[in-house]
Order: C-alpha cells, then structure tokens, then sequence
C-alpha cells in the first residue's frame, strides 16, 4: 500500500521536474526567439540593402572556335535575351544559332534573302533589339526580325529560333552606295540616315503599316553639313541628329522636322590633335559618348542655354590608361561597357559616374562584340573566329555613394543636383535615386514639428509637475497623454483637409495667435495680480492653467477674427500673394507650417509624458532644501530642478525626435510630397518614410529601386534606433542618480 | 508700485504663469481635435433641413439643398473670384456651400452668396432621395409609376410612393442574398475545382477518372447557377418596374427608378423625435452597410469587420510569445549586461517607426515566406500568387511584430511588482519554478497582461503606414471570413478604418461629398482607440492599487 503510494508520489515527483525543465527550456527557447524575431527585422533590411554595395562579376570561361569555313564570315552575332542562345549572322546569308554554354551549333537558318547579294553589314533597328537591318550590297536594305518561340519538352525549356521578314520582304534600294547607316523605327515611321561612300548624310522617312510593304520614302532630305563626316548617329525619337568626325567636331541637328534639318550646335569635343576612336549614343539618345585615342572617355549632354540654344555639355568622363576602341551602351541603363586596346573590358554607369569593373577580355583584337539585352552576357568574337562568352553580374549599377549622397549632373540638365525621381515610364528614362531631398524633407519635417513642440510640451511638464495642484494634475497629464494614443492618420487627415485651409484662409491671424499669445498670458497675469485679495482666496494655487484657458482661447478667437481686417489694411488683402508679390516667397497649401503643427501634436505627447516623470521624480527634499533656504520657487526651479532632471528632458527630447523623424501618415496626408530641397515654412516636402509608404507597393522585387526603399527603411531604424538608446542609457543614469540621491 | 511689479517680475512668477499657459494650450488643442472630430463625426447622420432659395446672382434661379457650411470671404478675394466690387449695403461677403445633390446634372456641391438670395424657405413637401448612384437627389415628387405608366400623381402620390419603396427594399434584400451567397459560393466551388485540376495536373495525377469526378462537379455547380441566375433574372425585373417621376430645382423632370434609391425622405415635415429615430437608423446604417460610391457614401462595415479580424489575429499572434519572451527575460534569464541590453533594446523597438516594419512585413513575410508557402503548397494557383500578395495574415503578423515590445514591456512590469516574498512562498512549500510561475505568478500578473494587450490592440487599430504595404486596400470584395470552406480566409486582402480615412480623404474624385463620411469613421475610430487606452490606463490603476497593500 505504502509503497504503491512512494511509487506514485516518486512518479509524480519524476513528471513535475520533468515539466520544469520543459518549461525551462521550452520558455528559454520561446524567449529567446522572439527576441530574434525582432533582431531579424535589422539582419533581414540589411541583407535586402547589401546587394547595392557589391560590386560586379565577370566570368569569362567559356570560349570556343567557330568553324567559318562552313557557313561564312561573320557579320553581328546576336544574344538570345535568357542566356541560352546566340545568333550569329554570316556574310553568306545563314544565321547560325549555337548555344551560348557550349558554342554547339543548334540550327541554322538560310535567310531568304530577295536577291543573290552577301551581307555586308548588319544594325539593330532603334530600340527594336531582335530586328536587323541588313545591308546588302552596295546600296541596299533589307529587314529581318528574330525571334524565339519557347516550348517546354520533359520541364525543359526549349527554344526554337525563328526568322520573320517584316514589311513584305521590302527592298530597299538606293543610289548611292552606302557607307554607313541608322535606323529607328517607332508604330507610325521609319527614320533612315544614310552616309554614302563620298560622305554625304542624307535622311528618309518611311510610314510604317503594320504587315505592309514600305512605300517609297516619304521624304528624302540631303543634310548639309559645315565640317566633314565620319560618323553619323541618330536618336531612337528620331529627333536629333548627330554628326562628327574624326576630329571630334560634332554637329547636332534637330530633325522634328524632318524635311528641314537644323543645326543647333556646332561643338568640337576633343583637345586638338586629338582623334576620336569611338563615338556612340546613350540609351535615350540624347547623350554622346566619346573615346579617344590616348583613354579619354566622356560623356555629352544635349541641353539650352539661357537663351534657348542648345548646346552639347560634357557631363562627366574618365581617363583609362589605354585607348578605348569599342563602346557599347547597354540596352536598358544608362551603363556602358567599354574595351581598350589592350582587350581589357571595362564597365561603367555614367549617372552613378561609377567604374564598376574592368576585367581582361582577350589577348588578341576583338572583330565583333555584342551585349545581350539585360548585359549580363557579352559575346566577343576576335581576329582568330575565336568566340567567348563572359557572363556579367551587375545588378545596381546605377548605386553608388555618389549617386545616393552627391550632386549629380542628370541628363539635360546643366547643372549638378539632388534629385528623387524614381518612376520610370520606359528605359530610356534617367532614374535620379538621390536620398538628399527625402532626408532633408525629413529633418526639416521633424525640425518644425519640434520647434512647435519642444516648448510646449517642456513648459506645460514644467507646470504640471512642479506647479500644479495635485488635483488638477492626476486629470491633466492622462488627458495629455490620450493624445499619444490618437491614431496619426486622424491627425494627418485633418491637418490635410481641414488645418491646410484654414491657414491657407487666416495665414496672418495663425501667425498673429504666435505673437499674442506670450504678452496675453503676461497681461492678464498682471491684471489677476491686481485683483483683490479675496478673489485670490477662491482660487487655491496651481489652478493658473484652468484660468487660463478661457483666455487663450479668447486670444486665439481674436486673432483669427483681426486677421483678415489686419491683412485687408497692410498686406492688400492677402499676406500669401503680397509675400509672393514682395519676396516671391511661394505658398503651398499643404506646407510646414501645418505639417509642423499637425506633427508637433503627436510629439507633444511624448515629449510632455517624458519630461514631466523626470521632474517630478525629482527627490522632494532636494526642492525644500532649496526653498527653506529662501529661494523662490522658480529659482528652485531652475536652478535645481531642472538641473537635476535635465538628462530625463534631453531624453524626451531624443524621443521625440525619433517620432518625428519616422511619422509616415501625418507628412504623407498633409503635405505635398514633392521632393523639393527650400527650407521655407510654407513649402512642403517628401520624407523617407512617405516616399517609402507611396513607391514601396509598385517597386519591383529586387530591383534598384526596392533595394534603395529598404535602404532609406534602414536608415529610419539605425536613426530611431540610436536615438531611443542614447534616450534610454541617459534615462537609466538619471535613474541611479536620483536613487543615490 | 513699480518695486512691486519688479519683484513680481524677479520672482519669476511670469514665467509660472507662461508655463501654465503651455499646459492650457496643449489642452485645448486636446480638447479641440477631439471636440471637433467629435461635433463633425455625430453631425454626419442627423437630417438637416432643405432649403429652397431663390437666387438672383444676375439671371434669378432656384437653389435646393442642404446647407454645409457659412464663411466669410476677404473683400479683395472676391474682387478677384467675382471681378467686381462688393454689392452695396452689405459689409461682410458671406457664402454659403449647399450641397444641391443630383450631380448627374451639375456640380453637387456650390458656393453661393448670401447677398444675393432674395427669399428662403423650407416647404415640407420637399423630398431628399439617398441613391445608390450619383448621390443625393432634392426636388419634388411628381408622380409614381408602374412600368412607364403613371399610377398616381394625386396628395396620395406620396404613400404610393413609400408603399411601392418598401416592396423595392424586400426585394432588394432578396437579391442581394442571392448575389452574395448563392452566386459567390458557386464561383469559389467553381475555382477550387480549377485549381484541383491544375494541381492534379502538375502531380501528374490527372487520370481519367479523377478528372471526370472534377468534370461532374463542374457540372452540379453550373446546373446550379443556370438556375441561381433564372430567379436573379426574375428577381431584376421585379425590382425595374416601379419607378417615379421627380421635378429639379431647374424645374425639369426626371424619372428615377425605385430600384436606384436607397432612402426617400421629406427632412422638412419630420419632427425632431422623427429625425432622432432616423438619426440611429442612419449611424446604424452606417456600421453595418457596405460602401457605395468609390467609398464615399454607404456605410463602412467590411472597414470594421476588417480592423476587428486583424486585431483578434494579431491578439493570438502576440499574447503568447510577447508573455513568453517577458517571463523569460524577467524569471529565467540570468539578470546581466546582456539581458540588460536586450531589455533597453525591445524598448527601443516600440520607438521605431512602424513604416518600418511595413517594410520589414512586406519583404520577409510577403515576398519571402509566402512566396515559399506559395511555391510549396500553392503551385497550382501560380503564376497568381495565394500568400505571395499582401493579405490579412501578414499585416496581423507584422503589427504583432510591431506591438510585441509593448506586451512585453508591460508585462515585464506585471512581474517585477510581484513581491518576492510570494514566490519564495511558494517554492518553499515546494513548488517547481514552472508551477510557481503558472499557479501564483502569472495569474497575478494577468492584469498588466491584459493592459499591455489592450495598449497592443489600441496601437494596431490605430496604425495605417505599415498595412498600406502588408494587406490593406481600399475596396476589398471579399471579407477574410465567409460560408466558403474554410471559412477563415487569411491570404484576402481587406479593409481597415484607418486606411479608410486616408484613402476617402485624400484619394477620391470627389473629397466635398466624402469628407462627412471621413469624419464619420475618425469619430469611430477615436471612439475605439481612446475606450480602449482608458480601459487600459483604468487597469493598471487597479493592479497598482491591488499591490500597493503587499508591498508592505
């Protein structure tokens, strides 16, 4: 019996600590990992952020030999956009698929060229990167288009090249022998420019149906050019024309008007002697980018004066140790990859002005090179018909220091600048990634909202804590302290559609309620002083701030009212136009000052909070020491009381701060979130948190534009963040100290 | 006299009373958002009168409509609106904003001048229809009619008017429960059994027979339909055939289908009692309607229903790991620099901007987890993503996430004003720690639980910036809880007061004719929040009050 009963107390005895020790871990385990949780939100920004800071890679393994005596010369060899395949196009008419991991050859296609001529050269089309236009001849085009039809075979993907001929199989025919040419093709016309054996430029327009043939050239202008012409290049809008020479005597032409050419700038772009060694078109067509022969490489930037004229400025460039032979800009960003005489590769970002790498191609000289239309793999083919593949991994080019933090000089633009202007329509579009504006919109946010804050909210904690009467305080400071819980998009919401018009309305009596208040307060503090005794009486101390209230607010109604009657007498009527008409200050509806008021009302909360637990926690004996030594009470105050405390108020400050800076609906309901760099009260501004709140939905996964919306993301919470500390290590001193006390 | 006041001035007694005057304002301003929000919000559902004004701005016309607001304009900005000067005998430009309504005629909101309206009245057979398109509608009630023809025109025109109305409610009552059910029940079926297919599909276990038993089922639920959509058809041509005949303040007629009101109303001739019954129906209606109009008008309930769902998620998220991690770092850990860091770190956690988190909850928890669970259980929905897309469960996630430092904080508090002498109580009677922790700790502790819970629900409710990336949209056609198995749909997107507010109020065509509504739900929504703070700040008082007697 007893034993039964020791075995099952033994037993019970054995499952209890079996359960502590579960718990134990069980809790320890739960514990711990919810703090990771949160520590992830840290780990897991930065590791979304990272990417923009690693640099690019290349490699260059694959190379094989091509056969040439089976199907011909090559002509342009042309990458398949996934990476796996190539064309690569003969003098012969055959257009000769290999795979790009191997070099195999997978198909070849004999063109059904319309006459018995080779292929002398081949263009891409514009921006169309599978078309070709194909000179046959001497003086012929002829038009072909590849493309990929994909199936799947056992999960594999399988492509299968195709070759269309579009308008008809047109021909095109011209008198002259052509030298070289450019093409660009939109829904409604193609543009031609052709420079012909002797040199001269001559443009066509075609009017493009779609599935017609191409009808005569609408329109064939000789264009006249003061200098000589070695090269000719024409924009994808088909709007400019640029023409140079070997000399770097470059002349722009504005084509809009097709059939009458002007020239509107006429610049040399190279140091006399000095010989050009390439010259190519920016993706978007309105910058010109140059090499010499001795490594310069810059960049040209079509812009207007003051006066309207335009005029090529050369934006930015560098000096490579060896001549720079080829450029190729890449067909989506503003980069461009670069080979020197050496058969060195080097890859640069012109926005970002960032030499992301260089990398040793080949010993031997480079016949063809062809960038695939994500450059990420480039195909070389040298004197030898030695073909290599180099995959690139270059993700964010377009990020660097410089181009997050510094000036930049965009594209026609004439000067450096900050700019945020990330939405991007097409590719041709200069993203301009600069967080200078956000930050500063959001300093200068957090700057006024605290300037409208900080005094209030320390003031009204001074009083509650130190003055007021017991009584009072245990309504006032929960009443204060609602205020923190007040969701922002209420507050946001009603300084953007109610505050903003009402100041817009009475802007002089908002400004007069700042000027009148102080002397009001002090002028009926004088008057109360010179009321008789027995009123006094009946109104123990520390009610001032109950008497006060009817006041203010009477002030306030007064400014509000006299505010148009002054603003009719010394400003004309409106104090917005006459600044405007005065200082051209401009006014935007929804600005800083109600971004400042709106936000300062949800800071005051936690400032006020803060400040008003660390003066009255201030040790009593320390205050009546002070004051049985016959201070006043206000020299009490300031001069032990806010000693001692000020730590807890710079920490509430700190706090404060932190709100502030990191407040997203109240800065995205009432301002007007352009990314403007003035410190005006009455302009808006866009913070880092409601760019993040506006873009982050449309960004696309891991593009640059995402991995920079994080970035701005992990600056907010390394900001906040070491602020809150700094608050908290000075609260926890300030917390010892009075415990010493 | 004048030593008087320098020593008055000396004594720093001015600055006392500036320091009051800091505590006043921010009172005020206090007292005044939520006065304001509170006077603007309640005002939104009582029935005000409709004016008939004649008005003489030049040519005479009629204005009909409610009067919103009076404001007095600066002389000179009239000059500018008006180019000209003011009138004679007046002193003051007042302008007053009526909403005229019927908006498929002319603006629905105008500005007028109080100087020129020559007469005003309020005529009590004035009628003002809520419908459910282009708005409010004021005029008269000319006629009533059935299928074209005119039934009545007569003094009974009116009672014809609300008989033939209140047939059209019944039967709208009775569509509406077959579009919603019936209707969308058959399509989720008819959905999961494309995605059983596909899925049977890609398992390469697409055999003959599984696919016919896809196959009949496909049938019963389209059988079903043809026969759902007969008595829909039915049930539409019913509610077309009475429709009434109205005069505009212009003096033309129009003819409005019943079907399209939603209230038909004479403000005028209703008495205060009558108006105080409609103005419960109105906020009721309010509550528990669904939005119409680009959320402008209608009611705001699937933004409620929305809010509650993720508050009640984000509850169960956050209750179990915030005590867990609190107990831990209070009970187990050992007490160090480490612990101490970690403390001053969950902290400061509660101080990081929420848009943060936002993103936070939209790269890991969107993209990366429900992307996986996607690409796992999910690849036969793909390419169109379950739980890669924002959605309920990851917007409770990641406002659990932003709340847990305030449960933990708070409870961590709970447990350190647990006097020590009750625990040694307890383990010297010879509990275990866990049983200690489960039987006396915990249980006195449930009260800060409860209030950092509150605090946590009240700053979720509250919050906008992080769920604008994670789940929240504007117009949500599903509630994330139906009659469709399983009931609970955590990967839908829903609504959210909070969103509400920033997208009626700053995102829709038409902000005059909206803003009523606005103020409407920030009332409801300050209403919820301050409730639920009070609630919280009463319970910590209590606790503090409870242990204030054992820490003696």
């Amino acid at each position: 019996m007893s034993s039964s009963i020791q075995k099952s107390t033994a037993w019970r005895q054995k499952r209890r600590v079996l359960i502590d020790n579960v718990a134990r871990y069980g809790i320890g385990f739960g514990g711990l990992s919810v703090i990771l949780a949160i520590v992830l939100i840290f780990f897991y920004l930065l590791w979304v952020v990272l990417p923009i800071f690693s640099s690019a890679e290349i490699h260059s393994n694959q190379s094989f030999l091509m056969s040439s005596s089976e199907s011909g010369k090559t002509v342009t060899i042309l990458p398949e956009e996934s990476g796996k395949l190539a064309m690569r196009l003969t003098d012969s008419g055959k257009a000769v698929f290999f795979d790009q991991a191997d070099g195999k050859t997978v198909q070849v296609i004999d063109l059904e060229l319309p006459e018995d001529l080779g292929v002398v050269s081949a263009n891409l089309v514009g921006l169309q990167e599978n078309w070709l236009a194909l000179q046959l001849g001497e003086d012929k085009l002829f038009f072909i288009k590849i493309s990929y039809r994909v199936s799947f075979k056992n999960d594999q993907r399988v492509l299968t090249p195709q070759i269309e001929y579009p308008f008809e199989e047109s021909l095109l025919s011209f008198e002259d022998a052509i030298k070289s040419y450019s093409i660009t093709l939109d829904e409604e016309k193609m543009t031609l420019s052709i420079m012909t054996q002797d040199h001269e430029i001559k443009l066509y327009r075609y009017e493009v149906e779609e599935g017609d043939e191409l009808a005569e050239a609408e329109s064939v202008t000789d264009v006249e050019s003061q200098t000589a012409v070695d090269i000719s290049l024409l924009d994808d809008q088909s709007l400019w024309l640029y023409l140079s020479n070997k000399q770097g005597e470059v002349s722009v032409f504005d084509i809009s008007d097709i059939e009458t050419p002007e020239l509107v700038s006429q610049t040399k772009i190279l140091p006399p002697d000095e010989e050009l060694s390439d010259l190519k078109l920016l993706i978007g067509g309105s910058s010109l980018l140059a090499a010499d022969k001795h490594g310069d490489f810059s960049q040209w930037s079509i812009q207007r004066d003051q006066s309207n004229n335009y005029f090529l400025n050369r934006v930015r460039g560098f000096k490579h140790d060896n001549a720079i032979i080829h450029i190729q800009s890449e067909y989506r960003r503003k980069g461009v990859l670069l080979l020197d005489s050496k058969g060195t590769l080097v890859i640069y970002h012109t926005t970002a002005d960032n030499l992301i790498a260089e990398h040793h191609l080949l010993d031997t000289k480079a016949e063809h090179f062809a960038l695939s239309a994500r450059a990420n793999r480039l195909i070389v083919e040298d004197e030898h018909q030695q073909i290599s593949v180099t995959k690139i991994k270059n993700e964010h080019p377009e990020l660097s220091w410089n181009s997050l933090w510094g000036e930049v000089t965009y594209e026609g633009y004439s000067e450096p600048d900050y700019i945020w202007q990330s939405s991007s329509a097409d590719n041709d579009f200069e993203p301009k990634f600069s967080l200078v504006p956000l930050a500063f919109g959001t300093l200068k946010a957090a700057f006024y909202a605290m300037l409208f804050a900080t005094p209030l909210a320390i003031m009204g904690a001074i009083y509650t804590a130190y003055f007021m009467s017991a009584g009072m305080r245990s309504w006032v400071k929960p009443g204060i302290e609602i205020m923190e819980a007040l969701p922002t998009v209420i507050l946001g919401f009603l300084a953007g559609l109610w505050l903003a018009p009402v100041v817009e309305n009475n802007l002089l009596g908002i400004i007069s309620i700042l000027l009148i208040l102080p002397p009001g307060i002090l002028l009926f503090a004088v008057l109360w002083q010179k009321l008789p005794k027995e009123i006094h009486y009946r109104v123990p101390a520390g009610w001032q701030a109950a008497l006060l209230m009817p006041v203010i607010a009477l002030l306030v109604w007064f400014a509000i009212a006299a505010g148009p009657v002054l603003e009719a007498f010394f400003f004309n009527g409106s104090l917005r136009v006459w600044m405007e008409s005065e200082f051209g200050i401009g006014y935007d509806q929804r600005n800083s000052l109600v971004v400042g008021i709106a936000m300062g009302l949800a800071v005051i909360p936690t400032i006020f909070s803060i400040t008003e637990d660390a003066i009255f926690s201030v040790p009593k004996y320390l205050t009546q020491g002070s004051l049985a030594l016959g201070a006043t009470p206000w020299q009490t105050l300031t001069r032990v009381v806010l000693l001692t405390a000020s730590p807890g108020i710079f920490s509430a400050v700190m706090i404060g701060l932190g709100r502030a800076v990191g407040e997203t609906m109240i800065v995205l309901m009432a301002t007007g979130n352009t990314a403007v760099m003035d410190f005006s009260i009455f302009e808006g501004m866009r913070t880092l948190s409601a760019n993040v709140a506006v873009e982050l939905p449309e960004s696309e996964i891991d593009s640059s534009h995402y991995r920079i919306l994080f970035l701005a993301a992990l600056v907010l919470f390394v900001v906040t963040f070491l602020f809150n500390t700094a608050a908290e290590i000075v609260r926890q001193r300030l917390r010892k100290q009075y415990g010493s006390l | 006299m004048i030593e008087n006041m320098k020593s008055w001035w000396g004594s720093g007694t001015p600055w006392i009373w500036l320091n009051a005057g800091a505590v006043s304002i921010s009172l005020l301003l206090v007292l005044g958002i939520l006065g304001m929000i509170m006077v603007k919000g309640m005002g939104h559902f009582w029935i005000s009168d409709v004016y008939e004004m004649q008005y003489d701005e030049g040519k005479p016309r009629v204005v009909i409509g409610e009067l919103i607001e009076r404001a007095e304009i600066p002389l000179n900005l009239y000059k500018e609106v008006e180019g000209k000067d003011k009138p004679e005998n007046t002193e003051i430009i007042e302008r007053l904003l009526i909403k005229s309504g019927n908006r498929e005629q002319a603006a629905d909101f105008q500005w007028i001048y109080a100087h020129n309206i020559t007469s005003q009245s309020t005529p009590e057979d004035l009628i003002k229809l809520e419908r459910l398109e282009w708005g409010n509608f004021y005029g008269y009630l000319k006629n009533v009619q059935q299928a074209g023809n005119v039934v009545s025109s007569e003094d009974n025109a009116w009672e014809e008017l609300s008989r033939r109305f209140d047939r059209v409610l019944e039967l709208r009552e009775k569509l509406e429960a077959l579009e919603k059910d019936e209707i969308s029940s058959i399509n989720y079926g008819l959905e999961r059994l494309r995605l059983k297919k596909r899925k049977l599909e890609l398992d390469k276990n697409d055999t003959p027979e599984n696919l016919q038993e896809i196959k009949d089922k496909e049938n019963a639920f389209n059988a079903k339909y043809d026969i759902v959509i007969k008595q829909l058809n039915a049930l539409r041509a019913e509610i077309s055939r009475d429709s009434a005949g109205f005069v505009t303040s212009s003096g033309s007629v129009i003819t409005i289908p019943l079907k399209m009101l939603v209230s038909i109303l004479k403000p005028n001739e209703m008495s205060v009692f009558a108006k105080l019954g409609h103005y419960v129906l109105n906020f009721y209606n309010f509550i528990f309607d669904d939005p119409r109009e680009a959320n402008t008008e209608g009611g705001v309930f699937p933004a409620i229903f929305g809010t509650v769902m993720m508050v009640i998620l984000m509850s169960i998220l956050v209750t179990p790991f915030g005590v867990v991690a609190a107990v831990y770092l209070r009970e187990y850990a050992k007490q160090g620099p480490v612990i101490r860091l970690i403390r001053i770190a969950v902290n400061n956690l509660a101080g990081v901007p929420s848009i943060v988190y936002g993103v936070f909850g939209l790269g890991f928890f969107v993209y990366f987890l429900g992307g996986n669970i996607d690409q796992l259980f999910y690849a036969e929905a793909l390419p169109a993503p379950t739980f890669g897309t924002p959605g309920l469960i990851w917007a409770s996630l990641t406002l659990a996430l932003l709340t847990v430092p305030v449960v933990i904080v708070s409870t961590e508090e709970g447990l350190a004003r647990i006097p020590r002498n009750l625990r040694e109580g307890s383990l010297a009677l010879g509990a275990t720690k866990i049983e200690t922790l489960w039987r006396v700790v915990l249980p006195m502790t449930s009260p800060a639980i409860m209030t950092g819970l509150i605090l946590a629900v009240a700053r979720a409710a509250g919050e906008v910036a992080p769920l604008m990336l994670v789940g929240v949209v504007k117009l949500a056609p599903e509630l994330p809880l139906d009659d469709n198995f399983p009931f609970l749909h955590m990967e839908r997107k829903f609504m959210h007061l909070g969103f509400h507010i920033f997208d009626v109020g700053f995102q829709s065509p038409n902000v005059e004719a909206a803003r009523p509504l606005v103020y409407a739900t920030a009332f409801l929504l300050v209403l919820v929040i301050i409730l639920l703070n009070l609630s919280a700040i009463m319970l910590r008082n209590r606790l503090r009050e409870k242990f204030k007697a054992l820490d003696v």
